[in-house]
């Protein structure tokens, strides 16, 4: 029903110089009044961008710096710094060295890795609703990590392993099974919700078979925690962070050539295929290197790429940087508020999923309305 | 054929069809293939009879424990005392608790499909299951219900309300619902409903025993007494499909065909989705989510019988139940001395069968 190019502002913001200056976003005529791709509205995008970037960087820092003074007590920036320094410092050296600390890098990075791998695949398949949570991606890496830590008993970097190779293979299971070449639209959506509603009912078995000890261990990782947040696993993800998310970032042009089109990237000099698969494979490991270590935080990847983009405007760029921040931001904002708004504490992923399930609604609502879904 | 199955015309069996002509066919070949057609029907009413009993009588004589001929005699008439009897005799409500979620499964199903014209609308696509399993949920930590005849009522409201919540949001906008808006709109709510869940839940770890077989479907907790509490409803679920067999037909033409045929529309939709919902709200209930029978089973009677509901509705309940007795015995019989859930297996053989439909048809134009 609706067109193939599924025309998400996503298209919308990633119009290149040189497309029609009519690409409306949503429901504008035809005449829109707004500047086109002139130099001087290609100035002003680009400040703009710049601008969101630069607040959506501080906010981070700001909530990155609440996160570790403030707690049960808090400690002075002093006695932080003089603790990350390696000093000894009474109290706070456990408290902010061993607790905080590795959970506030901890949910740095995996909001950063779920808000770039959202936005990218929301860019890659031009449709605001397909970030790996929602298409099934990560439910493979889920069930896997479910089966390590129940089952084999398994902690660590073995996890992060097998989540990763199972995100991995799921990835590739869908993409083969919608048919290489199309990977856009309804299909691989169907698809990959069959995939994931395979794996969902292995993992809810594999909770009902578990002891009740564990099962508990089980769904709160399977929420999205950062609760367990040790120093063992923040150089793993952080190393996934910088290598993956550095080739996003450097692949980011072609990206933003990818989503006009296979024929227009090609004539734009992308080498289409190799390009995209290098982009499935970074985002699908980063989706996947983040659930292993924090769960699959719901909603995180869903929800950075549409916000960054509705902050930003249109522009020709894919939004990777600032989508990144948006996804720590909300990361680090919902832990926060799990860990103090509530009278018990709940774990980051259920503060996400309670923020996150709305706007999917409002989001698919609206893009119903226009017939973008899908 | 299998995929457009609820667009497609129905079978030329409504008086204005026999009036003006099949549309699609030229009357002759019509004509002579009238009886090739209603022999149909009765070789597949043949067909799933045979089957459900094959699957009854594998429920009853497979299982974790292997027993023997004289056992399961034994068993049947409640006489023996060893261990292999014993085991019978535990099996056959298990079974019957099968064959009923089964059979509503398959008729919940079908009708959703007929009702919303769209082949992948299944119970647990569309989020209904999690609707009553959140239902449930918040009534067993904020009300502390624990009757079966609590969670009944509690299950169907809240598949209910999701199913409306579902089929609105899916069918906003040009196009009306597709396969796609639909699943999209159903995997939106399900994942909001479980954060919803998951927030209820974590805090109160000491319900989470009670909790745990609310995600997963699993037939070993039937029994006679349940059985017999879920009976008027599943009465209730069939009195409606029914009454709506024939107006669905008619509805399968297309809305204004159907006014035009005397159809009161409205009426029929409400029935036919009041029908759908009661019936997997109570197998929810009973068993906790099951997916994918709802979606499988249609699609293969349909094949075998073609669109026409007033076959469609009862050999899908047939079709379901031997599904689901099959399936329960495979998971008794891979895990021994354990059991896969019904609803591990369920998703495992059905999910294929959502990707085959995914790509089989042309998915924007369904």
């Amino acid at each position: 029903m609706s067109t193939p190019g599924v025309a998400t502002a996503s298209l919308a913001t990633c119009a290149a110089p040189g497309t029609s200056p009519y690409r409306v976003g949503r429901g504008s005529p035809v005449n829109d009044p707004r500047p086109g791709f002139t130099e001087a509205g290609r100035r002003r995008r680009r400040r703009r961008y710049l601008t969101v970037t630069t607040a959506l960087a501080l906010l981070v820092f700001c909530l990155w710096w609440v996160m570790v003074l403030y707690g049960s007590i808090w400690y002075s920036p002093a006695e932080v710094i003089a603790v990350m320094a390696g000093r000894d410092v009474p109290g706070a050296s456990f408290a902010v060295g061993q607790l905080r600390l590795p959970r506030a890098l901890l949910g740095l990075t995996a909001g950063l890795a779920f808000g770039m791998a959202g936005r990218t695949c929301q860019t890659m398949l031009r449709n605001q609703l397909a970030s790996p949570d929602i298409i099934g991606i990560t439910s493979g890496a889920s069930m896997a990590a479910v089966f390590a830590i129940v089952v084999l008993g398994w902690s660590g970097l073995r996890v992060n392993l097998l989540a990763l190779v199972c995100g991995l293979g799921t990835a590739l299971v869908i993409y083969l099974l919608s048919g290489s070449g199309s990977t856009q639209g309804g299909r691989l959506i169907l698809i990959g919700i069959g995939i994931s509603a395979m794996f969902s009912s292995v993992i809810s078995y594999l909770q009902l078979k578990a002891s009740i000890y564990s099962v508990a261990d089980a769904m709160r990782w399977l929420s999205g925690s950062l609760g367990d947040a040790g120093w063992a696993q923040v150089p793993v993800l952080g190393g996934a962070v910088v290598v993956l998310g550095g080739t996003l970032l450097a692949l980011g042009r072609n990206l933003t050539a990818l989503s006009l089109g296979e024929e227009t990237a090609t004539g734009l000099g992308v080498h289409v295929n190799r390009t995209r698969l290098v982009l499935l494979l970074s985002t699908v490991a980063l989706a996947a290197f983040a659930t292993a270590a924090t769960g699959p935080i719901s909603f995180v990847a869903f929800l950075a790429g549409p916000i960054t983009a509705r902050l930003v405007g249109r522009t020709d760029r894919a939004l990777l940087a600032p989508s990144a921040l948006m996804g720590a931001a909300i990361v680090l904002g919902a832990d926060l508020a799990g860990q103090h708004l509530f009278p018990t504490a709940l774990p980051v992923g259920v503060v996400t999923g309670i923020i996150g399930a709305p706007y999917l609604l409002l989001q698919l609502i609206r893009l119903n309305r226009e017939g973008t879904s899908a | 054929m299998t995929a457009h199955g609820p667009l497609a015309p129905p079978d030329p069996v409504t008086p204005s069809d026999t009036a003006s002509g099949a549309p699609t066919e030229p009357p002759g070949e019509f004509r002579s293939s009238r009886p090739v057609r209603a022999r149909r029907p009765l070789v597949a009413l043949g067909l799933l009879t045979a089957l459900l009993a094959l699957a009854i009588v594998c429920s009853i004589a497979f299982g974790a424990r292997v027993v023997s001929l004289g056992e399961i005699l034994d068993g049947l008439t409640g006489r023996g005392q060893e261990l292999g009897a014993l085991a019978v005799a535990e099996r056959v409500p298990r079974t019957a608790t099968a064959v009923v979620a089964g059979a509503a499964l398959g008729v919940s199903g079908a009708l959703m499909q007929a009702l919303t014209r769209n082949p992948i609308a299944d119970p647990g696509i569309l989020g209904v299951n999690t609707g009553a399993s959140l239902a449930v949920v918040a009534a067993i930590a904020f009300a502390h219900i624990s009757s079966l005849w609590e969670y009944l009522w509690v299950a169907m409201v809240g598949a209910g309300a999701t199913a409306v919540v579902v089929y609105t949001i899916g069918s906003l906008g040009p196009g009306g619902t597709t396969p796609v808006k639909l699943a999209l709109a159903g995997v939106a709510t399900s994942a909001a409903l479980s954060a919803l869940i998951s927030a209820i839940m974590l805090p109160r770890a000491e319900g989470l025993t009670d909790f745990r077989f609310w995600q997963v479907g699993s037939l070993g907790r039937g029994s006679w007494a349940a059985l017999a509490t879920v009976a008027p409803f599943l009465l209730l679920a069939a009195a409606l499909a029914a009454t709506v067999a024939r107006p669905l037909n008619s509805l399968a033409l297309g809305e204004q065909m159907a006014v035009g045929l005397g159809v009161k529309v409205g009426r029929t939709r409400l029935l036919a989705a009041a029908a759908g919902v009661i019936a997997c709200a109570t197998t929810t209930a009973l068993a906790g989510p099951i997916g994918f029978v709802g979606l499988m089973v249609p699609h293969a009677v349909r094949m075998l019988v073609g669109p026409d509901n007033r076959w469609l509705l009862p050999l899908a309940a047939l079709g379901g139940a031997a599904l689901l007795t099959f399936a329960d015995v495979l998971g008794r019989v891979i895990a021994r001395p354990g059991e896969v859930s019904v609803g591990v297996v369920t998703a495992f053989v059905g999910a294929p069968v959502l990707i085959a439909i995914a790509r089989g048809a042309k998915v924007r134009e369904l």
